[in-house]
């Protein structure tokens, strides 16, 4: 499938992209997330080979914005921030190890354990519902086990 | 309602032209002779449409000029403004930057000597052909101007046929008309 004019991927996805975030942050910080996520995705968008998976694509970047807006400091809280164990973000290195899974299983793994999305956010991003989506999940982890056991 | 607001999405919109990541910038302007879409890519004004079915325009724009293609107003809006001015009769020549470096060289040239026609004054297309040095092509210069990818702006209206005819117009002949009556050059 060939890459549309960004114009019609903007077009298609800034909806759903916007109420997801307006989930995650609330509707004031998700004005911001949405701006750079589509600058973002603006950015990359000559680097990309195909048309497949946008939308799965456009929730992986929305999705990491999101866990850097979380992080920053808001002037409203003082609320101590919580680090991960070893100090790296569970979605870097997820998806390093899933890069060789096909696509909508890596998108599910990536996104399920990576960014704590729930079942339904990642059936939207991979265009089917939340059952696919935990179909997807188990059975790239499936995938991923056996590789390790190998 | 968890919806894109106008405002973001025009915030959007105005930053992605602001921060120079587009291959093309496009939008809508009103005129006497229908809407036109009118697009410029870094180098310069590079489309003016008088189609309305822009998904096709835009279309052919990602192919031509890059997949960044997205409507935002700002970096259209001095091309808004000239052709306003020329709509009110307020302007006879266009100071915009324009971008045909995709083109064959000879439409280039025909191009340029085309722009050299003045406001309110027509040419056939012989003798276009001729100031372009090629001087029996008069029918290429036909198809090149059926291809201006910049009409208005680069006055194809004011090329008509030995007769005296308009001849034709790639936005219909009764734009050209318009156009001419517009500019003084037929009653």
């Amino acid at each position: 499938m060939t890459l549309p004019p960004f114009e019609r991927f903007y077009e298609q996805h800034r909806e759903e992209i916007f109420a997801f975030l307006a989930r995650r942050l609330g509707r004031d910080r998700a004005e911001d997330a949405f701006q750079e996520t589509f600058l973002r995705a603006l950015r990359a968008y000559p680097t990309l080979r195909h048309g497949e998976h946008l939308r799965a694509w456009a929730y992986t970047i929305a999705s990491r914005i999101a866990i850097d807006e979380h992080r920053r400091p808001r002037a409203d809280a003082d609320l101590p921030e919580l680090e991960s164990l070893d100090g790296r973000p569970a979605f870097a290195q997820l998806e390093h190890l899933a890069d060789q899974l096909p696509p909508t299983e890596r998108a599910a793994v990536v996104l399920r354990y990576g960014y704590d999305l729930d079942y339904s956010d990642i059936g939207a991003a991979l265009g089917s519902n939340a059952t696919a989506a935990r179909q997807a999940a188990s059975a790239g982890i499936r995938r991923l086990r056996q590789k390790e056991l190998r | 309602m968890n919806a894109v607001s106008p405002d973001l999405d025009r915030r959007f919109r105005d930053a992605a032209a602001r921060e120079g990541l587009l291959d093309v910038a496009y939008d809508l302007v009103d005129s006497p002779i229908g809407s036109l879409l009118v697009a410029t890519s870094p180098r310069g004004l590079c489309r003016i449409s008088y189609d309305a079915d822009s998904e096709r325009e835009v279309e052919q724009l990602a192919r031509a000029f890059g997949l960044r293609v997205l409507r935002s107003p700002k970096p259209i809006d001095a091309a808004r403004r000239e052709l306003d001015e020329y709509f009110e009769g307020k302007r006879h020549s266009f100071d915009l930057a324009v971008d045909v470096a995709l083109l064959a060289d000879f439409n280039r040239r025909v191009l340029r000597e085309l722009a050299r026609v003045p406001y309110g004054e027509v040419v056939t297309y012989g003798e276009l052909a001729t100031r372009a040095a090629r001087p029996r092509a008069a029918r290429a210069v036909g198809m090149v101007m059926n291809r201006n990818p910049l009409p208005i702006v680069l006055p194809c209206h004011r090329v008509i046929g030995a007769n005296g005819k308009l001849t034709g117009y790639a936005g219909g002949l009764e734009r050209k008309e318009t156009l001419l009556r517009l500019e003084g050059a037929i009653l």
